[in-house]
């Protein structure tokens, strides 16, 4: 990347620094990945223990830990990362925008993810990861002995307003900044997904930091909302977790949906069908996945009435997915459709995903609910679709983007071999949990007698989760080939539609010379289709406002990531615990009130430097 | 007109589905083989519903293969196709038909919803109406970390880890907890329901066996690090047994225990005695020990013999990590007293 002012100095340092959101989405995209495989490591132990009946390799408190920490991480650390990893690396690029809305914030929200990430991750090194699950329920969480539930609340409290950071700088990024002519409704399916699920972590995010804080008063400060003992109510909890949690997985699963929609129109040739619909409904789910957090407290005893309210605005969200579906099979209809290794993978999302959506409708059935709730039928359901939804979108969207990341492309016979492993092994993981799940194998069991008969299916699924591990590996042999081969390719490989495409490679760090003036829906094959070689340009070439990059933002988290040590050993450690706090806290504030006090204009990259550098530059 | 045909040809396959669903499983858990009125009502809401995904699955299946055979990109063939737009009739279409695909579901969901829940008028109704005055029997379930607590409030008696029911007969249940939430759990009887700490969000449901025999029960909600040893047995029983059980288990007196156990009740009374109950004596801070000896398991977990009743005593935490029982270093010899004591605590036939 041809960065003047970061050449001068260390790659570390420039990679500290950066504001560049796509170099944010590289860092989002590697810490995820890092995330994935320990969340990934985690899985495999459970399948070990569960590989037949009364194995003794984790027991109790150990195998709660890796659950939880399982869970946890997959979530929070592992999926919202590298959504985020492609929206910092793709939105603005979609839009025809230079950077972010908020470049110091996008970095802000990045480090304080990471270090909340670090933190939690720290506590397998500090006497024990947190053992309540990752929904943490009350009051198993505030009776959890040891430190790793307040791991758990300061780790991800510190990581959920990064996220939340990140959320409110794409709503802006995506209401402000789209180039002259992009219509809301002529922005691609990904961008609107994006926008729909930074809407949703807005809305849904400040609920889980006011849960944890109430759960870090309980643990820290001794409070009571949760002690039933104590007047508390530990049912509140979960009312304020899956107002949280609920959204979460559809802020999880609608970036996968706008994947899939851009991946799939691309390989068959053809616009979306039913785009204004497509929109629709994604806006309608999204609105759905905040009315419906109580179906996951069906057997709670919240009563009749509620379970069957909540029942049927379950059900109602089929209707909007089933949209979805039919218009992804009908893009695909009449099209010319490219089976590559991107494709494969969004292509073998939509059987998965129908799967993982169909099951979802028989949970929302709430008296039978009273016999899958908390089974491993729900567990199948749930990795049908965060597995075989989104980790499956999340694999299309790194084959489609990696050219538009990093300027190469993975290699197609070993990312056909990482697909059909994952694919296959992926289904042989989580197919039989159902049958589990009705057989009366409760979830969160690490053990079940030889009686019971579960065995075999157990074996079935633990092979399944080897060959899913192997797909993984394969996956990341198929990076250090691409990165040591390092064949460059062009800034369209893919004969693209959108206006990511329309940059050449490697991309330049200000995106677009001339900002582009679009036209209509899918504006690079607009473009194509009336013989143009490149976009039109909106504006003449003249200097770019860039912004500086800071170190600040990287300081701050630290700040916090220190204030976050000493709340979790409040309790125990006295005074060194109270001077981590002030110390860290004080850092924060310090770095807040550098960042008001220094004026920061950025820079401006010249127009004649521009030019000199575009020159020799294919489209 | 084809795609009916499909359907007539799916109905069968679902007969012959739920045939084969029926068989899955353990008998004692499998939420396949319903032995009461709550997990029937539910399984027959389970098939309707899959009935209706698996027409939706292989409609979708039948379409994409379509679709993924027939417009395959060809070697050499560089055409564009068609940009589409959309099409609002089959848009509409595959909306309203999932809408009436889930009203069709939705109906008998909220019937079930209210059926299996105990309503404050119902609790006072028999099940057949039969009874107004004196209405169905009630059962208090507290769950404690990792065992369960069955309280008979009309028969004033208390047992633990193992329920006993009277078949064809409606029962209320009260349930809560001691400690964290759980989730009392039958497969093949009902549903589950959590139990919650706390007078105020006490939960109510009813059982309603159909079939006499011996069944399993578990907790459903992470409690602790014995989540996954938390099991109970639950024991159906004839109109008469049970009453015969009742009354058995109110007049058994374990004041004269034989003279080759008075070491046992000993050792027992001294160390014991605060924490569990035998008969009207002792405390519940454990599961009561009344009828001890007639439990299948000890702790809900091991086959009921001697060897398990001291290797549970001597390592409590080994069996079942993390439960509330001290560790009280007894020698060889004061094991096998108690063990001997303990077995011979069970209920006149």
């Amino acid at each position: 990347m041809s960065n003047a002012h970061a050449a001068n100095k260390s790659v570390l340092w420039d990679w500290l620094t950066t504001v560049d959101h796509k170099k944010i989405g590289i860092l989002y995209l590697i810490s995820g990945g890092f995330f994935f495989l320990v969340g990934g490591l985690e899985a495999v132990l459970i399948r070990i223990q569960l590989m037949s009946p009364e194995m003794a390799f984790l027991t109790g408190d150990m195998y709660n830990q890796v659950l939880t920490m399982h869970g946890t991480t997959m979530i929070f650390l592992a999926a919202m990362p590298v959504i985020f990893a492609f929206m910092n690396a793709v939105v603005p690029l979609q839009i025809g925008a230079r950077d972010v809305a908020f470049p110091f914030v996008n970095s802000l929200g990045f480090w304080l993810f990471f270090f909340g990430g670090v933190l939690l991750n720290l506590s397998w090194f500090l006497g024990g990861a947190p053992d309540a699950g990752w929904t943490a329920y009350a009051p198993l969480s505030t009776q959890s002995s040891g430190h790793g539930v307040d791991f758990y609340v300061l780790g991800l409290q510190i990581a959920g307003a990064g996220t939340l950071m990140g959320g409110i700088n794409f709503l802006v990024t995506i209401i402000n900044m789209r180039a002259p002519g992009m219509t809301f409704m002529r922005m691609p399916l990904f961008t609107w997904t994006a926008f729909v699920t930074s809407g949703l972590i807005l809305f849904a995010f400040p609920a889980l930091t006011i849960g944890f804080f109430l759960l870090m008063f309980d643990r820290v400060f001794e409070a009571n909302f949760f002690d039933a003992n104590m007047g508390g109510n530990a049912v509140i909890w979960e009312h304020i977790f899956w107002i949280f949690g609920h959204p979460e997985v559809y802020i999880l699963i609608l970036p996968a949906f706008g994947i899939i929609s851009e991946v799939v129109a691309t390989f068959s040739k053809k616009r979306l069908f039913g785009y204004s619909a497509m929109v629709f409904a994604t806006v309608l789910i999204g609105f759905l996945g905040f009315m419906v957090w109580a179906h996951h407290m069906f057997t709670v005893g919240l009563g009749a009435v509620a379970n069957s309210i909540f029942a049927v605005a379950t059900m109602a969200i089929a209707i909007p997915t089933g949209v979805k579906i039919f218009n992804w099979v009908f893009t695909m209809w009449g099209g010319r459709i490219k089976f590559n290794t991107a494709n494969l993978f969004s292509v073998g999302f939509i059987p998965t995903f129908v799967m993982g959506g169909v099951t979802g409708v028989m949970l929302a059935v709430a008296p039978a609910d009273y016999q899958y709730h908390d089974s491993y039928f729900v567990v199948a359901h749930f990795h049908y679709v965060i597995v075989g939804g989104l980790v499956l979108g999340l694999f299309s969207g790194l084959y489609y983007w990696y050219p538009r990341m990093f300027g190469l492309m993975l290699n197609e016979a070993l990312g056909k071999w990482n697909f059909w492993t994952f694919f296959i092994g992926f289904h042989l993981t989580f197919f039989p949990q159902h049958f589990l799940g009705l057989m009366g194998m409760p979830r969160r069991y690490f053990t079940y007698p030889a009686e019971f008969e579960l065995g075999s299916l157990n074996m079935i699924s633990t092979v399944g989760a080897g060959l899913m591990s192997i797909g993984t590996i394969i996956f990341l042999i198929n990076i250090v080939v691409t990165h040591v081969k390092g064949e460059k390719v062009s800034g369209d490989p893919w004969d693209g539609r959108t206006l990511e495409w329309a940059i050449p490679n490697p991309t330049p760090h200000y995106n677009f010379l001339q900002t582009p003036l679009v036209r209509g829906l899918d504006a690079l094959w607009i473009e194509k289709m009336a013989g143009n070689k490149k976009m039109t340009p909106a504006e003449p070439v003249g200097d770019i406002h860039m912004p500086n990059n800071s170190i600040l933002p990287f300081v701050m988290s630290l700040g916090f990531f220190i204030a976050g040590f000493g709340f979790i050993y409040f309790n125990t450690a006295g005074t060194p615990a109270l001077i981590a706090v002030i110390v860290g806290l004080g850092i924060g504030l310090a770095c807040m009130f550098l960042r008001s006090w220094i004026d920061d204009h950025g820079h401006h990259l010249h127009k004649e430097d521009l030019l000199k550098e575009d020159k020799g530059v294919d489209v | 007109m084809k795609r009916w045909l499909r359907l007539g040809r799916i109905v069968p396959l679902l007969g012959i589905m739920m045939l084969g669903l029926m068989g899955c499983g353990n008998e004692q858990i499998s939420a396949l083989q319903p032995q009461g009125k709550g997990a029937s009502a539910v399984f027959d809401l389970m098939i309707l519903s899959l009935a209706i995904m698996v027409v939706v699955l292989v409609i979708v299946f039948i379409l994409f293969g379509y679709v993924l055979v027939k417009f395959r990109e060809r070697k050499g063939d560089d055409s564009i196709p068609e940009q589409v737009e959309g099409n609002h009739l089959l848009e509409v279409l595959w909306t309203a038909i999932p809408i009436v695909l889930l009203v069709v579901l939705a109906v008998p969901t909220v019937t079930a919803t209210f059926d299996l829940s105990v309503s404050e008028k119902s609790a006072e109704q028999s099940a057949d109406g039969a009874e107004e005055d004196k209405g169905p029997m009630t059962i208090n379930v507290t769950a404690h970390q990792y065992w369960w607590e069955f309280e008979y409030p009309d028969q004033e008696i208390v047992t633990a880890q193992e329920l006993y029911l009277p078949v064809d007969e409606r029962v209320n249940v009260n349930l809560s907890s001691a400690d964290v939430i759980h989730s009392f759990w039958i497969p093949t009887i009902s549903g589950k329901m959590d139990t919650n700490p706390g007078d105020k969000l006490e939960n109510k449901m009813w059982l309603h066996p159909e079939k006499v025999g011996t069944y399993q029960g578990a907790c459903a909600e992470l409690c602790g690090d014995s989540h996954a040893l938390m099991y109970f047995k639950v024991k159906v029983l004839e109109k008469d047994d049970f009453n015969a059980w009742v009354k058995s288990m109110k007049e058994t007196k374990y004041d004269d225990a034989p003279s080759q156990v008075a070491q046992g009740q000993k050792i027992f009374e001294s160390n014991c005695l605060q924490c569990h109950a035998v008969g009207d004596k002792g405390g519940n801070v454990g599961p009561s020990l009344t009828g001890f000896s007639d439990n299948e398991k000890v702790a809900g977990i091991l086959e009921h013999n001697k060897d398990n009743i001291k290797k549970w005593i001597n390592d409590p935490q080994d069996v079942k990590p993390g439960n509330n029982m001290p560790d009280f270093d007894f020698n060889e010899k004061q094991l096998d007293a108690l063990a001997d004591y303990l077995l011979e605590l069970k209920t006149a036939e």
